[in-house]
């Protein structure tokens, strides 16, 4: 009885957590204009967003942003990662990561005011004569991907063996060798997860990007935005739906990725433990003698 | 023949966060030894390889290889390399590739590469793994992976950070002879940190015994066994028995209410002295024919001999002898002159050779204290 209850409850909550997408996804392949009334299947909605060159503009600006972002917050990131594992002291290690964590828990519209605002005063200050712009878009969307990047990697520079780098440099590397050689590969998995995480983050922001694109860059989130305002057609859906797939789809090679090294992670972590315990019982054995 | 100096300490002292790890060590190290520093975890061992290797840096004093101050060299312009007590391979690598880093990194032909891992592989037995990933190897085959990666550079000096203390007993004495096997093929100087004093007598040509960031004893095994300096090191190496007594004349000993005629002198008269006698180098014979007799509290088999606490005049000998004793029985002891080794008082008199310590009942009776304790 109790776990057919427990059942019914975990029923609910995936329905009412997954309705609404379902809904979007049915009412996307609607042939009428209602969406309200499901009239029959066709893929008109679709075949329309392909034809509207406002949308296409929209989608290849998104990309070009998202990859930049990504790619550009992980290189800032993981070299943000790499300088607060190396720090010596701990106080200041975790004063950093409290800062670089602020903007993590910032609501989205804050962040996005005060970046706007600063480019604003910025602008001001250099004179410059538009002040928001694709770069100003661009720099605000590595500045909220930059924590998630040095959340991800961090760990696994923490997994790694000190001497391990001292080995490298031991054989001959100078630091900055080293790090190619042998620290970037291993940290390798958790950049690219980092990248995956930070272009998901990118590619699906609206209300950053709202306050710091102007009107001269318009990407897929704030276009959909704007398409709401003239009228609700079924095309808003299906343009939704394919965002909804194409992050879904980076969503899964995220965990995909992740879960493999974290497997990989904790099976070496289990031989260790055993090899310490039988050392241990060894030792033990020594005693008694 | 002079031989000749590779390596040289100089007054290193070491400190970290106020805290000294290492003060004033001396240190030569000569061409083609195996020298061990033995001591326990925290003795500053590890520390002095280190500042060797060129990953640590001293506060005070100086490094010298083959005569050149290399104090300010980072670890990528010595030649030394280091095998690390927990293999530190690199695990996107594999053994091949391991073991060629360090020739790619300086930049070798590829034909000279293979040669040269192709023969690491040899002296290290591992022929038929150059293909395998190095996770998937055993410890003591990674162990072997990494003593083969910092060989290829032909080092002049090998540094090993308690490089089997994570392997199981049975590993550790085959890596040992394989280690000596090495040494022996190569002719390389290896400096060797461990905590094992077996490890360490077994090993090498010269021992260095540290405690507490400093050098306790220098010397060859047999030396530092036979002759310690204080009662630290006769405790930390071997068992023994360490007493007080008085030096009352050259070759003449007093302890435990009976004087001895030993092999000792260039002591003053009546100066007090601590003695060490070895538990294989006491006899027992029947109370009657004893120097000493006392009551036998706790008899262990070992396998080769027996280990039995013998309670003399409220002192705690070890012996160990081949012959069985009946526990609560009375025997008599009879030692040789020459296993007295009579040592100057130091810091650590007092502190070690007593084995009331080490029976059962003194686990009991601290048991019992750590109950009233509780009551209380």
């Amino acid at each position: 009885m109790k776990k057919v209850f427990s059942k019914v409850y975990l029923g609910l909550i995936f329905l009412f957590l997954y309705a609404p997408l379902i809904v979007m996804v049915l009412i996307s392949f609607n042939s009428g204009d209602s969406t309200t009334q499901i009239e029959g299947f066709s893929l008109k909605w679709y075949r329309e967003i392909f034809r509207d060159h406002g949308t296409l503009q929209a989608f290849r600006n998104t990309l070009v942003l998202s990859v930049l972002a990504a790619v550009l917050a992980t290189v800032i990131g993981t070299l943000a990662a790499v300088g607060i594992h190396k720090m010596r002291s701990k106080r200041l290690r975790s004063a950093v990561m409290t800062v670089t964590n602020i903007p993590m828990m910032n609501p989205d519209i804050v962040t996005g005011i005060s970046l706007m605002l600063l480019f604003v005063f910025a602008a001001r200050m250099l004179n410059l004569e538009t002040t928001l712009s694709f770069y100003t878009l661009l720099i605000a969307h590595i500045t909220f991907c930059l924590p998630y990047v040095i959340l991800n990697v961090l760990p696994k520079l923490r997994q790694m063996d000190k001497n391990l780098p001292e080995a490298a440099q031991d054989l001959g590397c100078t630091p900055l060798q080293s790090f190619f050689k042998v620290e970037l590969p291993f940290i390798m998995p958790s950049v690219w997860t980092a990248m995956i995480m930070a272009f998901t983050l990118s590619f699906d922001d609206f209300v950053i990007s709202n306050f710091t694109s102007g009107s001269s860059y318009e990407t897929l989130t704030i276009h959909i935005y704007s398409m709401i305002k003239k009228s609700v057609k079924p095309n808003i859906y299906s343009l939704s739906t394919i965002v909804f797939f194409a992050v879904l789809v980076l969503l899964i090679v995220y965990n995909f990725t992740d879960s493999a090294d974290d497997r990989r992670e904790r099976a070496i972590e289990r031989a260790n433990l055993r090899r310490e315990r039988r050392l241990r019982k060894e030792r033990g054995e020594l005693v008694e003698e | 023949m002079e031989k000749h100096k590779i390596i040289e300490l100089k007054g290193i002292c070491k400190s970290y966060g106020g805290e000294k790890v290492l003060s004033d060590i001396s240190l030569d190290i000569y061409d083609n030894e195996f020298v061990t520093m033995l001591g326990p975890s925290g003795c500053g061992k590890t520390t002095t390889l280190r500042i060797i290797a060129g990953f640590e840096h001293p506060d005070k004093g100086s490094v010298y290889f083959d005569g050149k101050d290399i104090t300010a060299l980072p670890p990528y312009q010595r030649h030394v390399n280091t095998v690390f007590q927990k293999y530190a391979l690199f695990p996107h690598l594999n053994v091949y590739e391991n073991i060629a880093f360090g020739l790619r990194v300086a930049k070798r032909p590829e034909e000279e590469i293979r040669e040269q891992v192709k023969e690491m592989l040899r002296l290290v037995n591992l022929s038929s793994f150059e293909k395998r990933h190095v996770t998937t190897l055993s410890g003591g085959q990674q162990q072997r992976v990494a003593i083969a990666r910092a060989l290829i550079n032909k080092p002049r000096v090998l540094l090993l950070d308690e490089p089997l203390g994570a392997l199981d007993l049975k590993l550790r004495k085959d890596m040992q002879q394989e280690l000596k096997n090495i040494r022996k093929q190569t002719g390389i100087t290896f400096i060797y940190v461990t905590h094992d004093q077996e490890e360490a007598l077994s090993l090498s040509d010269r021992v260095i015994v540290m405690n507490a960031g400093e050098i306790q004893q220098v010397g060859a095994p047999i030396d530092i066994y036979n002759e310690p300096v204080n009662a630290y090191v006769a405790d930390f190496i071997g068992e023994s028995n360490i007493l007080d007594g008085v030096m009352l004349e050259d070759y003449k000993v007093r302890l435990a209410g009976h004087t001895f005629d030993c092999v000792d002198k260039g002591f003053e008269a009546n100066e007090p002295v601590d003695v060490v006698i070895r538990p294989e180098d006491v006899d027992v014979v029947a109370p009657e024919k004893g120097m000493l007799t006392g009551l036998v509290t706790q008899v262990t088999f070992m396998g080769v001999h027996y280990e039995i606490i013998v309670e003399i005049d409220h002192f705690k000998w070890m012996i160990q002898t081949t012959d069985y004793v009946a526990p609560d029985s009375r025997i008599g002891i009879y030692i040789e002159p020459d296993a007295f080794h009579v040592m100057k008082k130091s810091e650590y008199s007092d502190l070690f050779g007593d084995y009331s310590s080490y029976s059962f009942e003194h686990e009991l009776l601290s048991e019992n204290v750590d109950e009233e304790a509780l009551e209380e």
